[in-house]
């Protein structure tokens, strides 16, 4: 009897350590895969802007920008949406609310390639023919340095558009937790001082839960960072650097999943190099989500 | 001298974040919505009994179905489940139940968190390096690894808030009437947390069916039957859309795809939201 307990709990330590295996065979295997642009290039991979497998040059930057950039504006209009629909779901009748939570849940259930159609067919061409013309023709946003007169609904502000829809549900899911977890006295107490909802929502709700808050940015900001199907649809695929939000870019994952069936040789391990750079960004991102989570008992959307 | 502010800005700010507040939750299941009824509106026209049963056909020629890449999809799927299920459950035995190792508890539970938090393409890649590269061709069954990669740490961290929701007396009286360790874990904690297992397996399951950069990366895609599922590029939904809606000029191509992504949202959709329905559990502690 003793050895049916220990053999079952050195398998159940077995698998448990398979995560642990995943996780450092995932450097290692694609570090070796690269090596061979880390020899040729060294660091200087990661900030030269040339991509040409003709002549077999090859550099990070240009991904590296867009995958930067699509995040940025996905968590600008993400964010504040997120916070303020975690703060109705939070404040409406539980039944409502529920209903409410279920249904913004279910945006995180539809799967990439489907934004990514989505996107293709339907926002890009109102990117082209209402949004754009209007942030330039009425709004005159082509004065901005980053907004050019030249558009065609595709490029990176469409990108961040679809991917700040996507990354919504996890940020909401995590916020609504964090409301939830105040102590209904501490907010009691502030009405019971004449504070207005919001007056408590900013000075209370928010004051006692800014750690889990910030975990729920970076779970969205990783979110953002590594998508790739939807982005590949409507980023235009560009090689170059992009000069503004309405230019064709590329962001690292969707140059993997783009060039990768017709790479080989030195560029293929130009793809995996990239691998290696979205892996190490994602994993600090996770490390942070993890580390200001921590404290909060807050899930993180997924599996819910 | 304590500054007094007077209530009716005060009052309006309040009013003016509470519009904001509904206006942002109209947005996001408007925004679900407004996809889903795309879905449907342009998917249900391409709906007939051949697009079920015909496989699918190279580019112009007609009648292209789906049929192949539904079983392809099946099979990758289950495979997946197969191959992740049942270590995954056991990782997580391990996390909740055994806790003589606390820090390396922390530490794999630190890596799971990680780990689902890993932008899918990476695992793609990941298995094209340590499957098929050595066995030196795309295949269903690598695809099948590396969406069992992308389930293991979700089903493992699942399994282990389940079963630290039984309550310990349960255990003790387990252990006190002199079952062993291990039948008390599976006999009677992973019993009471079954209802919660099953349902963090299937939404898991229906997460990864729509999955599609791991599987450019494996599974590949093709117009045969996906019956070698070892040794060839097997056909799968996820391809096929991406295949359909970007690498065509043709409106019957697109439609098709459209189709395809009824079918595969329907499908998700379902499961994900029967799960819920059927598995729904009052929340723990209240």
């Amino acid at each position: 009897m003793f050895k049916v307990d220990t053999a079952f709990k050195w398998l159940c330590l077995g698998c448990a350590g398979i995560i642990g295996v995943l996780m450092m065979g995932f450097f290692i295997q694609l570090f070796m895969s690269s090596m061979e642009i880390w020899n040729e290039f060294g660091l200087g991979f990661i900030v030269s802007s040339e991509w040409n497998p003709v002549t077999n040059k090859y550099g990070a930057l240009p991904s590296i920008i867009g995958t930067l950039s699509t995040t940025v504006i996905a968590l600008i209009i993400a964010l504040p949406l997120a916070f303020c629909a975690a703060l109705f779901i939070v404040d409406a009748r539980p039944q409502m609310g529920n209903i409410l939570g279920q249904a913004v849940d279910l945006l995180a259930a539809i799967p990439s390639v489907i934004y990514g159609m989505w996107g293709l067919f339907v926002l890009a061409p109102i990117m082209q023919d209402y949004i754009q013309p209007f942030m330039v023709d009425k709004l005159r946003m082509d004065k901005l340095p980053w907004v050019s007169d030249e558009f065609n609904g595709f490029g990176i502000l469409t990108a961040g558009l679809i991917l700040s829809i996507m990354i919504l549900p996890y940020i909401c899911a995590i916020m609504r937790d964090v409301f939830q977890m105040t102590p209904a006295m501490l907010k009691e107490s502030a009405y019971g001082a004449g504070c207005t909802r919001w007056e408590t929502t900013k000075d209370i709700v928010l004051k006692y839960g800014i750690r889990g808050i910030l975990g729920g940015v970076f779970v969205g900001l990783g979110r953002a960072l590594g998508e790739t199907m939807a982005v590949l649809f409507v980023i235009g695929n560009m090689m170059g650097m992009p000069d503004n939000i309405f230019s064709g870019a590329t962001t690292i994952s969707a140059t993997l999943a783009g060039n990768f069936p017709e790479a080989d040789g030195m560029q293929r391990s130009a793809l995996f190099a990239l691998g290696l750079i979205l892996l190490a960004m994602s994993f600090a991102i996770q490390v942070f989500a993890q580390y200001y989570l921590h404290a909060t008992s807050a899930k993180r959307g997924e599996a819910r | 001298m304590t500054k007094t502010r007077s209530i009716l800005p005060r009052k309006l700010k309040d009013l003016a974040i509470r519009l904001f507040s509904g206006a942002a939750v109209m947005i996001a299941v408007g925004m679900m919505l407004w996809i889903i009824f795309t879905v449907v509106h342009y998917g249900y026209k391409a709906m007939s009994v051949s697009f079920f049963t015909n496989p699918s056909r190279p580019y112009g020629i007609a009648n292209g179905g789906i049929a192949n890449a539904l079983l392809g999809t099946v099979f990758i799927t289950l495979g997946a489940a197969i191959i992740a299920v049942p270590p995954a459950i056991c990782a997580g035995i391990y996390l909740s139940e055994y806790k003589d190792h606390k820090k390396l508890v922390n530490i794999l539970r630190f890596s799971a968190n990680v780990m689902m938090g890993l932008p899918s393409v990476l695992v793609g890649l990941f298995t094209y390096i340590i499957i098929v590269i050595p066995s030196g061709n795309f295949s269903g069954f690598s695809a099948s690894i590396a969406l069992g990669i992308i389930m293991f740490p979700v089903i493992m961290r699942t399994t282990e808030d389940m079963l630290a929701m039984v309550p310990y007396a349960l255990r003790e009286s387990a252990l006190a009437l002199g079952m062993t360790r291990t039948r008390t874990t599976l006999r009677i904690v992973c019993l009471s947390a079954k209802k919660g297992l099953i349902t963090g397996v299937l939404l898991s399951l229906s997460r990864v069916s729509g999955e599609t950069a791991p599987l450019l990366f494996t599974a590949m895609f093709a117009d045969s039957w996906p019956f070698d599922f070892f040794s060839s590029p097997t056909a799968n939904m996820p391809v096929l859309i991406t295949e359909y809606a970007t690498n065509s000029p043709f409106a019957a191509m697109h439609q098709a795809g459209w189709g395809a992504a009824l079918v595969v949202t329907a499908l998700v959709l379902i499961v994900n939201l029967s799960t819920r329905i059927i598995f729904r559990e009052k929340k723990h502690g209240h």
